[in-house]
């Protein structure tokens, strides 16, 4: 009977890593009000999710000054962060996105 | 602290902290951001806690603590043995606080960034609790967390600033580094106070340490501090800095033994002065200090009793042995024993416990038994430099301490351990001396009492029962006897007097009889001369009749001749 539950949950991941493909993300992106930097990285994002994950995405821009009760509530210490709250693991980019091939990798969207 | 006129002075920012505010001469500096660094374990984090919660509770200054390394949770439980609840200021709205997560494996860098995040947690906690005070243990995390170390210095120099800005007092916490202060620099931000806590430990014994490295605009001690911590929390002892302006008393207490006290000017040791006994072992230095204690209790005052030694229940059992019932005083809340081992903690420690004891008790006397024991966690010099402070305290609250210090037997009697004779204003010296009989006895000595007039004689200490007795030793014929060769001295001496006596009765006898024959004899004579008297006066008489019979016969025979 173990063998067979755990034969269940292997087939389970295995089942989970062929639809990786056609995951739903969710991305927030936490901004420090409208400054360039700001700016540049909800460009940044906004294009990749487009680019990749179009369909399958949500992506919710917050900016902290407005909402701080949340940058305390996700951890945020710097600004801009993108936090990737799914597909798990959790992943947190920080910076205006300047690197478009680091964010792919953060976002588990190309190995490194 | 009294509003200040001098409008460069700066203010001064109390953290409610015993010492801290003394050493620095009032607080932080207000508005302002200190550091304070040290090694693992030395109580950082508490002291920057510690300043929020007593700014609160204390000052009614609102804070704010942002943690990197320990959760809400955990902080509160922590502190809760000190009697902080951290959940009751949280709703009191007094106290925000924040536990910042930084997880290097979840974090990705790409471009520039800034610590917004950072600024906008700390700000609103500031806003929502009106807050004057901040607290962020540590900062270094973030070195940890976040790889562009360029970013987070341009950054931690911006938050400093920042803080300034918002007229807060900061206080933030750092590790300390190989060659600086702190692993990270810190210090470099923080231009205003710094203060560095150290974690010594010297022969086994563990010593906290805590050292203003710089303050600026203000004087501050420089010594580096001993410090403590208890469930009253954080507590530096500035007791170096104490210094010689104590009151001086003229008034005298009792040592508990009258001859002892007439011994000494006849009214016993100066109130407030500070009092040797040493001795070998088993001369009865312990019984000399109940005997003290003892004497303070009844005169309604507090004791407060340091034992090295000994347990306090075999301490009250021992003195019950020559007389003392001390558990009555303790029953009664007089006396107050402090009993470990020396070796529990170090020097500073027991300074510590023993001076905040002091401050709670508030004693008149103080036996500290035996000090001796001391230097079993510091050296020579150590435990002298702390006897200084024990006595300049007791002296500074005009309490009578007495010491007693063991000597070794073999070495020179008039010569304490410690060195410490030089701080005592009145020495006791007990010592035993071996009779030809074979017996110990003990003797006692005024070695010296400053400022009044003492026996310069020995006395002989006795221990019994009906308690502590001091005889006079026998002196006579060029030698001093002691105990029972005294006795037999003294028998001696008595028969002699006896027999002395008896021949001068005896003698007293002989004359008052000598006496009374001869004022017999006198008054057999007298006797016999009024005899005498007697006789020739009837002899007189009859010659008188005699004569005149014969005249008239003669008479009658003229007139019969018929003469013419």
């Amino acid at each position: 009977m173990t063998t067979k539950r755990a034969q269940t949950a292997l087939e389970a991941l295995e089942a989970a890593s062929r639809d990786i493909g056609g995951q739903i993300y969710t991305l927030r992106l936490y901004v420090a009000g409208l400054t360039t930097r700001s700016q540049e990285a909800i460009r940044t994002v906004t294009t990749i999710c487009e680019e990749h994950l179009a369909g399958r995405y949500s992506l919710e821009v917050i900016d902290i000054y407005q909402h701080p009760v949340l940058a305390k509530g996700e951890q945020i210490i710097a600004a801009p962060t993108l936090i990737k709250k799914l597909p798990l693991p959790l992943r947190k980019i920080i910076g205006n996105m300047a690197d478009k091939d680091k964010v792919l990798v953060g976002l588990d969207l190309r190995s490194k | 602290m009294p509003p200040e006129t001098n409008i460069m002075t700066l203010e001064k920012c109390p953290t409610g902290i015993r010492g801290l505010d003394d050493i620095t001469s009032g607080g932080l500096p207000r508005g302002r951001t200190t550091l304070v660094c040290g090694g693992t374990g030395c109580g950082k984090t508490l002291l920057a806690l510690e300043f929020i919660v007593r700014g609160i509770r204390e000052f009614d200054e609102p804070g704010v603590f942002m943690s990197f390394e320990e959760t809400t949770e955990e902080l509160a439980s922590n502190v809760a043995s000190l009697g902080f609840d951290l959940e009751e200021l949280i709703h009191g709205g007094k106290l925000a606080m924040d536990y910042v997560h930084v997880e290097r494996s979840e974090i990705e860098e790409t471009g520039e960034y800034d610590l917004e995040g950072l600024f906008v947690r700390l700000d609103s906690m500031i806003v929502e609790t009106g807050a004057k005070r901040v607290g962020i243990d540590s900062l270094e995390a973030l070195f940890a967390g976040l790889p562009n170390e360029a970013i987070l210095r341009a950054e931690l120099r911006r938050l400093f600033r920042w803080l300034k800005d918002r007229g807060v007092t900061t206080v933030i916490t750092g590790e300390q580094g190989k060659n600086e202060l702190t692993r990270y620099g810190l210090e470099e931000y923080v231009s205003d106070c710094v203060i560095f806590l150290n974690h010594r430990v010297v022969n086994r014994v563990g010593t906290r340490l805590l050292r203003i490295v710089k303050y600026r605009g203000s004087s501050h001690g420089t010594n580096e501090y001993p410090t403590m911590i208890d469930e009253h929390g954080l507590s530096v002892l500035p007791i170096s800095s104490l210094g010689f302006d104590y009151p001086v008393s003229t008034e005298r207490v009792s040592t508990g033994i009258d001859r002892l006290d007439a011994m000494l000017g006849g009214k016993g040791y100066y109130s407030g002065s500070s009092v040797l006994v040493s001795g070998t072992a088993g001369t009865g230095k312990s019984s000399l200090a109940a005997a003290f204690a003892d004497a303070a209790c009844r005169r309604g005052e507090r004791c407060l009793y340091v034992a090295f030694e000994e347990a306090p229940a075999q301490i009250c059992r021992n003195m019950a042995s020559v007389g003392f019932d001390l558990d009555q005083w303790t029953g009664k809340g007089l006396l107050r024993f402090h009993a470990v081992r020396s070796t529990l903690c170090g020097l500073e420690q027991h300074l510590g416990s023993m001076i905040k004891l002091a401050r709670e008790f508030r004693p008149a006397v103080v036996v500290i038994d035996p000090v001796t024991n001391l230097s079993a966690v510091g050296s020579a010099e150590e435990t002298k430099a702390m006897l200084t402070q024990v006595v300049d305290f007791c002296k500074n609250q005009s309490i009578t301490t007495l010491f007693t210090s063991l000597t070794e037997g073999g070495g020179p009697q008039e010569q304490t351990d410690p060195g410490v004779s030089s701080l005592m204003d009145t020495w006791v010296l007990l010592r035993n001396t071996e009779t030809p009989s074979g017996e110990r006895n003990r003797l006692l000595f005024v070695l010296k009492s400053r400022g009044m007039a003492h026996s310069s004689q020995v006395r002989e200490f006795m221990l019994s029962d009906k308690g502590v007795q001091l005889t006079d030793v026998y002196i006579g014929a060029g030698t001093v006897l002691t105990g029972s060769a005294r006795l037999i001295q003294e028998a001696q001496d008595e028969a002699v007097a006896e027999a002395r006596h008896r021949d001068a009765t005896r003698r007293q006898r002989d004359l008052e009889q000598e006496k009374a024959q001869v004022q017999a004899r006198i008054g057999a004579l007298q006797h016999k001369a009024a005899l005498l008297a007697e006789d020739l006066d009837s002899l007189t008489g009859d010659e008188r009749s005699r004569l005149e019979t014969a005249t008239r016969n003669r008479a009658d025979l003229a007139s019969a001749r018929q003469v013419d």
